[in-house]
């Protein structure tokens, strides 16, 4: 018998350690699994008894409630005030459609067995059988897009890389998430590290590369620690090192870790920190697929990017792009945060409404206010308006609305907040992150924090306004990436959907 | 957190273990840091001569990045997340309350990734969700 409890960093903030310690002091002979966490963060922390029937599921349990559960003989499935029930069967995670997290939560992280035991390596065997050329184009026709932010379609990034002639290629993972809201590239990797690291393997034969680096960033440290035990585990069983799975393909992964910028989330100074220099955005072209890390063709795909190919591989692109809408195809895996009920981890296919994901799954506010903004996106996504609330969630829609899906974080901020001091921030950070190279960044940031402080001072508030609407335009068309590019989205969104708070009148 | 007393024999060794990597600069940084628990103005030269790199361009690279720092760490390292999902549960009155309280040891931070269990908190490398003054308190203990 099995017991289950997530070593995933959300369960651990809220108390998952000292419950494992507690469980394990008091019943040594019950193994206890440390597993990814299913997402819904609420529950945490979840506690779960393998019996032959299925996973019977506890939560939120907190230390103070182990001893009754031992007493409520919860090792059978005995009734207690935190029983949840069979966990397959719980409506909000019975509802969703995991592809990319089918395994996060179900398996322990660093068992190769119960990784293999749950469809894992499928999809690199096919893949290495196929001519690379052929996995290019499964993935391409899967319309898998980059889930990072940008949204390019990956069969066409790693298209040009196979195209360029070189000796040295290189697989680069995006690891630094560093939007706030946004969480699931470390709980993928918490809870299912192997997936990523078969996704960039089955990259780098597509491609023709031998070196793969995830960059992951400091701030999480729990990450880093699976994804390199993971690493090692791979390298030991002849998966990643110079003969993958008994091939002649050479492939292997190392980590190199962030150091507290925002900007190196940005895939060209990301690779300039990888080569250890300061976090400086490149100008485009060249593209990285062409000249990337060290000067070399370069895939760089985000974590949910390339942890989704494996899925690709296995069941084939038709299954993949059977789900969503228009041009975005497959599954997102949404994250509901902030000032929320029920926060974490929605994975369904593109299309569901904000109002489905905020209210529907995530039940409002967590004060029981009412909820009167959603951030999406990130901190360079735009602030929206219950009013906007039937808009749907993809790319394309998105945009069309006025914002981005950006990495799929939902934010969410009940009626106290202040959309003013929401966009003054918004300038405030990209002044603290800026990476300096563009002009309309490094100053208009913190000339756009000025302004809107004198604006929620009510000094000459037309005038500025206009003003602040200048320089949002400066800054959009006069800086080389996302960080001073898109920082006016959250400004001018806040201005445009919630105007009363830029009037002046506090109240 | 800890960290063995500044020694630059021991950081010449410890430099001399990444000489096979390829853009060393920031490794080598981070490396000072973790072993003495920040890093030691003498290291800017030592890095500057290990990895063939003038001491401006390691200069550069030190004081580009927030998590490195030139001055030893305080005994206990609190650091508060302040970014949106944190700041719509109240990460500002958290902020506020910690560094009143602590001064010389907390310090801001965006985003470790808790959004959903926020306010977040890193205390002395462990994370703190749902995070109040006195979970902090407890968790510095």
């Amino acid at each position: 018998m099995r017991i289950f409890i997530p070593g995933d960093s959300a369960a651990v903030s809220v108390g998952a350690d000292e419950v494992a310690s507690a469980f394990a002091e008091l019943l040594p002979d019950i193994q206890i699994v440390r597993n990814g966490s299913r997402g819904a963060l609420w529950l945490e922390t979840l506690v779960e008894v393998e019996l032959p029937t299925g996973r019977i599921a506890y939560g939120p349990v907190n230390l103070k409630d182990v001893q009754s559960l031992i007493d409520a003989d919860f090792l059978h499935g005995g009734a207690h005030p935190l029983l949840l029930g069979k966990s397959d069967e719980i409506a909000w995670l019975a509802s969703q459609d995991r592809v990319t997290f089918a395994r996060v939560g179900i398996i322990d992280p660093l068992s190769l067995d119960d990784y293999r035991a749950h469809g894992g390596l499928i999809g690199l065997r096919k893949a290495l059988v196929l001519e690379k050329i052929s996995i290019i184009d499964e993935v391409a026709e899967s319309g898998l897009r980059g889930r990072g932010g940008a949204g390019f379609p990956a069969g066409i990034k790693w298209r040009a890389v196979a195209q360029t002639i070189s000796e040295e290629k290189y697989i680069c993972c995006n690891a630094d998430e560093g939007d706030s809201g946004t969480f699931a590239d470390r709980m993928l990797i918490e809870g299912d590290p192997f997936t990523l690291i078969e996704g960039m393997t089955i990259a780098a034969i597509a491609v023709g590369a031998t070196k793969g680096i995830v960059y992951i960033r400091s701030e999480y440290p729990y990450a880093i620690s699976i994804l390199q035990k993971a690493i090692d585990i791979a390298r030991e069983s002849d998966w990643l090192g110079a003969r993958v799975l008994g091939t002649t393909n050479s492939f292997d992964i190392q980590i190199r870790v962030g150091a507290g910028s925002y900007v190196c989330g940005e895939e060209t100074a990301m690779l300039e920190s990888i080569e250890g220099k300061r976090g400086v955005v490149r100008s485009k072209p060249p593209l990285p697929a062409i000249e990337g890390l060290f000067g070399q063709p370069t895939v760089i795909n985000n974590v949910l990017t390339l942890a989704t190919v494996p899925m690709i591989m296995a069941q084939g692109a038709e299954a993949y792009k059977a789900r969503g809408i228009g041009r975005s195809l497959g599954t997102q895996v949404f994250q509901l945060a902030g000032n929320i009920a029920r926060g974490g981890i929605v994975e369904c296919a593109f299309g569901i409404s904000v109002d489905e994901l905020v209210n529907t799954y995530g039940g409002g506010t967590l004060t029981g206010r009412p909820v009167r903004a959603v951030q999406i996106g990130g901190p360079l996504g735009a602030y929206f308006s219950t009013a906007q609330f039937d808009t749907s969630m993809d790319y394309e829609s998105l945009i069309a609305a006025g914002g981005m899906l950006g990495h799929g974080g939902v934010v969410v901020f009940d009626d106290t907040v202040d959309l003013a001091v929401q966009a003054k921030f918004a300038m405030e950070f990209c002044a603290i992150e800026s990476c300096g190279k563009c002009t309309p960044c490094r100053i208009g940031s913190t000339r756009g924090a000025e302004t809107i402080d004198l604006i929620i001072k009510g000094v000459r508030i037309d005038e500025n306004k206009k003003l602040l609407l200048d320089l949002c335009e400066v800054m959009t068309d006069g800086s080389l990436c996302a960080m001073g590019g898109l920082t006016p989205l959250p400004v001018k969104s806040a201005m445009i959907n919630f105007p009363a708070d830029f009037n002046g009148v506090r109240t | 957190m800890n960290y063995s007393p500044w020694s630059q024999e021991r950081a010449v060794a410890l430099l001399a273990t990444l000489r096979e990597e390829r853009g060393a600069v920031l490794i080598a940084l981070q490396l000072m840091q973790r072993e003495f628990g920040y890093v030691d103005k003498a290291c800017v030269e030592l890095i500057a001569l290990t990895f063939n790199k003038s001491r401006a361009d390691v200069h550069g690279v030190l004081t580009f990045y927030h998590d490195l720092r030139t001055t030893p760490p305080p005994p206990h390292e609190i650091s508060i997340c302040v970014a949106e999902a944190c700041q719509s549960v109240g990460a500002r009155e958290l902020e506020r309350d910690v560094k009143a309280k602590f001064p010389e040891e907390s310090r801001v931070a965006y985003c470790f990734g808790n959004c959903a269990l926020g306010p977040a908190a890193m205390v002395n490398g462990k994370i703190i969700g749902r995070a109040t003054l006195e979970k902090i308190e407890a968790a510095r203990q």
